[in-house]
């Protein structure tokens, strides 16, 4: 259960972005933003060899001492990026990567509709439901 | 609370009136909304109203329980009258008219079968209405309970309540309009409990007979100008919408707009979905998807969808929900079906009604059959957009964008709209199905071969074993057991990287056929183990090996070896072709070796060892010690027991020669092994099976973990399924045979260095000899 997500777009800025709301949101869209540069790092260190070779899912960015920020970049560079609470041990590597592909799978369908033009903020109903259920439930 | 005391009349008139209130059926009503509204019905200022509330205790309680509403009600009627609102001339005042709502609350009194008759009619009607939203309220808000499950009841209820209708048909309705309006298209995301509230009031409207004369005044016109004229002005009102079903009764008859008094004709038709499409709207819809795209069995691109729909001047964000809820193949583009879809809910939209948060059932596209495939990529291509189906599946699911295509190209061709098919909903999860499925079985399939393939051979192995057995069977299972191994990686590799499973349960079969294939070699390596075997079980003495689990692993992996070799004769010759060769071989090599070792070393060491003589037979008991080569200064101490047996060193008396003998024959044995060691390299179990052979025959404990194994092999040869599932038990295998391998190389680096000792020893040995005869001088 995710407590942060964020869809960011190619040019780094944010698309999608949200959180639990129990805390600072500030917070969260600072982890965001900071770990924009650990993912530069990981698709620009693969960059020699051929580009669609490197994974999706790039795993574990970075952990801090009460988060874990997941990484997963698509084919066309619109970054996703899941933060997770420490405590939750119980998450495996396997459910982020699901939550990812779903995400990256509803992220398509919100493309397809031709009323949304790449750039915006996403506001999909349909969007929003896939990531409320993976996110904490706030009470 | 103040005692109320009710009049027959009046009780059964509040509590009509709470029931229409009460629409969660809590026995209380919450102080907003309904409440209120029913009492701004009663014509009375809001101040009275207040003081109404405050007075039943509402405001303490911060709603309304049933007393409470029949005090207010009381009041009401108090207050209407023109009398002083007290509590005390709750009950003391007589004949007080039943309070009086303006919103037709008349009628209550006479009325009800007249009402029934009218709000069969409104309900019609504004279950319709309502329902329609209802589909989106009811699942925003719970508590707008779909109060009456038939229409007759809700007229009931709702009556009471009455209709705006009434007096100021209109006003109701601009003030629905506006409070519409006002919520805009968030109707969503309706606030609380007001709003929540609201609407059920306001759907309580069916009663009235004049709204009914109204309404039906308004139908027919507006239903035929209003979704006509769709692009110059989308159609402002009626949408012939049909009745919903009575659940949907409660929600909102939002009546928002102007065109509220247009839309409200819903023609009475018997069907309760509120959302389905008549005939002449889809006749409608059809011809407007031919102007965009001629052929009817074809697609219209997203583009061309957007410019579209925009002209209905509805807002960007509700046209791309509308857009997610009719898309439904999630293509980026709209098939027949899929429009008809969007049509309707655009207009609905436009009509005032809530987008529902999913695609109603009666707007669900009907995908046509997957026998039409074939025909699909034809109408495609004519699209001219079809680059852009094609385009977009791809990325649909990162992972299976080709299964994707398909679907979609197969949804595309949806001419059959009016043939239903489950094809949507499958092909969305075989979608994602497949998406999460693809990733994971490759890996899965590529880590595991090899692993898992070892431990059924080995299994199987172990199964032969026990087939022969006796305990001098143990040994020609080993050679068996060594082979299946090595033919089972290869052909579980072949297996899961082509045929995942089947290959695997051919492999085990096979293996079943080759070891029995095998049974005369195996029964003549049987043979000449047994020689062996029997001459050192004849001589052992020496307690047994001290590292028991290492024989295992080796006593496995030998029998694997063996097994392998018998695979490799069968299936194919480039596999394993050296060690068809080698198995047969190796067994004589040992005696001779084993007997010719002795025989050399003794040669050399001339008399001094007449241990050695017995070499081939101690070596067997000496193999026992091979293994424990560590404890070997404790063997060395412990001399007399080593000394009986190998008679040698008693002469000697010295540690050093006792040693050396020891070592010598551990020497031999352990050259025996080492040669096989270094022979075999191709085969390198070989020598661990040589060991094991040995060692299996020393150790009859040993026989009971094959003989499990081979149990369990043959439980995995039984199982044709795919490897993986087996489970724990190759796990199991997996980790013992990472044991095995483990416990393979320190003996071989063992031997390596034994042999070294040997042949220093050796050279010791012969200057011992060659400098006897001084030492006496």
């Amino acid at each position: 259960m995710a407590v942060c997500i964020a869809v960011i777009a190619k040019e780094n800025y944010p698309l999608y972005i949200r959180s639990v709301p129990t805390q600072g949101e500030l917070k969260f869209h600072y982890t965001v933003h900071t770990s924009l540069d650990v993912v530069e790092e990981k698709i620009s260190g693969v960059g020699k060899a051929l580009a669609d070779q490197r994974e999706l899912y790039l795993g574990l960015l970075y952990p801090t001492e009460d988060y874990k920020v997941y990484g997963y970049v698509t084919n066309s560079k619109v970054k996703f990026v899941i933060v997770v609470d420490s405590s939750n041990t119980s998450l495996r590597d396997n459910e982020i990567r699901s939550m990812f592909r779903k995400l990256h799978n509803s992220f398509t369908d919100v493309m397809c509709n031709p009323f949304y033009n790449p750039g915006d903020p996403i506001q999909s109903k349909a969007f929003d439901s896939i990531v409320s259920t993976m996110m904490v439930q706030a009470c | 609370m103040e005692s109320l005391t009710l009049s027959d009349v009046e009780q059964k008139y509040y509590s009509e009136l709470f029931l229409s209130c009460d629409v969660d059926n809590t026995k209380k009503v919450a102080s907003n909304g309904k409440v209120l509204d029913l009492f701004r019905a009663a014509q009375l200022s809001n101040e009275v109203v207040h003081q109404i509330t405050e007075l039943c205790g509402a405001t303490r309680l911060g709603h309304f329980g049933r007393s409470q509403f029949y005090i207010a009600l009381k009041l009401i009627a108090l207050a209407q009258s023109g009398l002083a609102l007290r509590v005390e001339s709750l009950n003391s005042v007589r004949d007080l008219p039943l309070p009086r709502f303006v919103m037709g609350k008349n009628e209550q009194e006479t009325r009800h079968a007249v009402m029934f008759a009218d709000t069969e009619n409104q309900g019609s009607y504004f279950p319709r209405h309502p329902g329609r939203v209802q589909a989106k309220k009811v699942s925003a808000h719970e508590m707008i309970q779909p109060c009456v499950p038939t229409v007759d009841p809700q007229p009931d209820t709702t009556s009471p309540v009455v209709s705006p209708h009434q007096s100021p048909p209109t006003s109701p309705h601009a003030w629905r309009k506006h409070k519409r309006q006002a919520s805009g298209g968030n109707v969503d995301r309706q606030p609380s409990v007001p709003g929540v509230v609201w609407p059920p009031f306001r759907e309580a409207q069916p009663g009235p007979v004049t709204g009914d004369g109204m309404w039906s005044a308004h139908s027919p016109p507006p239903v035929q100008e209003s979704w006509v004229s769709f692009t110059d002005t989308p159609p402002s009102s009626t949408l012939p919408m049909h009745p919903p079903s009575a659940q949907v009764i409660t929600t909102v008859r939002t009546v928002p707009s102007a065109m509220t008094t247009n839309e409200i004709q819903r023609q009475i038709s018997g069907y309760d979905d509120p959302w389905k499409i008549t005939d002449e709207q889809r006749q409608y819809y059809i011809n407007q998807f031919k102007t965009i795209q001629a052929d009817l069995t074809g697609l219209i691109p997203g583009s061309a969808a957007k410019e579209f729909f925009t002209k209905s001047k509805l807002p960007i964000l509700e046209l791309s929900h509308i857009w997610e809820l009719s898309d439904f193949d999630k293509d980026g583009a709209l098939t027949l079906d899929e429009f008809c879809a969007a049509f309707h809910l655009v207009v609905a939209r436009k009509n005032g009604y809530d987008l529902p948060e999913k695609l109603p059932e009666s707007l669900m596209p009907k995908l046509i059959d997957l026998d039409d495939s074939a025909g699909v990529p034809e109408p495609a291509p004519e699209v001219g957009f079809s680059a852009s189906p094609v385009e977009v599946t791809p990325n649909k699911s990162p992972s299976m964008p080709s299964l994707n295509q398909n679907w979609s190209e197969l949804n595309q061709s949806n001419e059959q709209w009016e043939t239903f098919s489950e094809r949507s909903s499958s092909s969305q999860t075989l979608t994602q199905f497949d998406s999460n499925i693809a990733p994971a079985d490759p890996d899965t399939a590529i880590v595991h071969p090899v692993p898992i393939r070892m431990t059924p051979s080995k299994i199987h192995m172990q199964e032969m074993e026990l087939k022969r057995t006796g305990s001098d069977h143990t040994h020609p299972t080993s050679p068996l057991m060594a082979k299946p191994p090595e033919l089972s990686d290869e052909t579980k590799l072949a297996a899961t990287i082509k045929f995942p499973g089947t290959t695997v349960g051919d492999g085990y079969s096979s293996s079943d056929s080759f070891t029995s294939d095998q049974e005369p070699i195996s029964s003549a390596v049987n043979r000449q183990r047994s020689h062996s075997g029997t001459s050192p079980e004849g001589l052992k003495v020496v307690a047994p090996p001290p590292p028991p689990p290492r024989p295992h692993a080796s006593h496995s992996r030998s029998s694997s070896l063996d097994m392998n070799r018998n695979f490799a004769a069968v299936p194919a010759g480039p596999q394993q072709p050296g060690v068809v060769a080698f198995p047969p071989a190796v067994p004589p090599r040992p005696l001779p070796t084993q007997t010719s070792v002795p025989h050399g070393h003794r040669s050399v060491e001339g008399d001094g060892l007449p241990a050695h003589t017995s070499t081939s037979p101690h070596q067997m008991p000496e193999q026992p010690n091979f293994a424990d080569f560590s404890q070997f200064q404790a063997f060395a101490v412990d001399q007399p027991a080593d000394d009986g047996e190998n008679a040698s060193d008693k002469t000697t008396g010295t540690m050093k020669t006792a040693k050396n003998d020891v070592q010598s024959e551990e020497r031999n044995a352990t050259t025996v092994n080492s040669t096989k060691v270094s022979t075999p390299l191709a085969p390198p179990p070989k020598p661990v099976r040589r060991r094991l052979k040995s060692e299996d025959e020393l150790r009859p404990d040993v026989e009971d973990l094959p003989q499990k194994s081979n149990i369990i092999a043959t439980v995995l040869a039984t199982q044709p399924s795919i490897p993986r599932s087996i489970g724990k038990d190759k796990k199991a295998i997996q980790a013992s045979i990472r044991r095995n391998k483990e416990t393979n190389t320190v003996l071989a680096r063992l031997n390596n260095v034994i042999e070294c000792d040997h042949q220093e020893r050796i050279s010791l040995e012969v200057q011992l000899e060659q400098l006897r005869p001084f030492s006496h001088l």
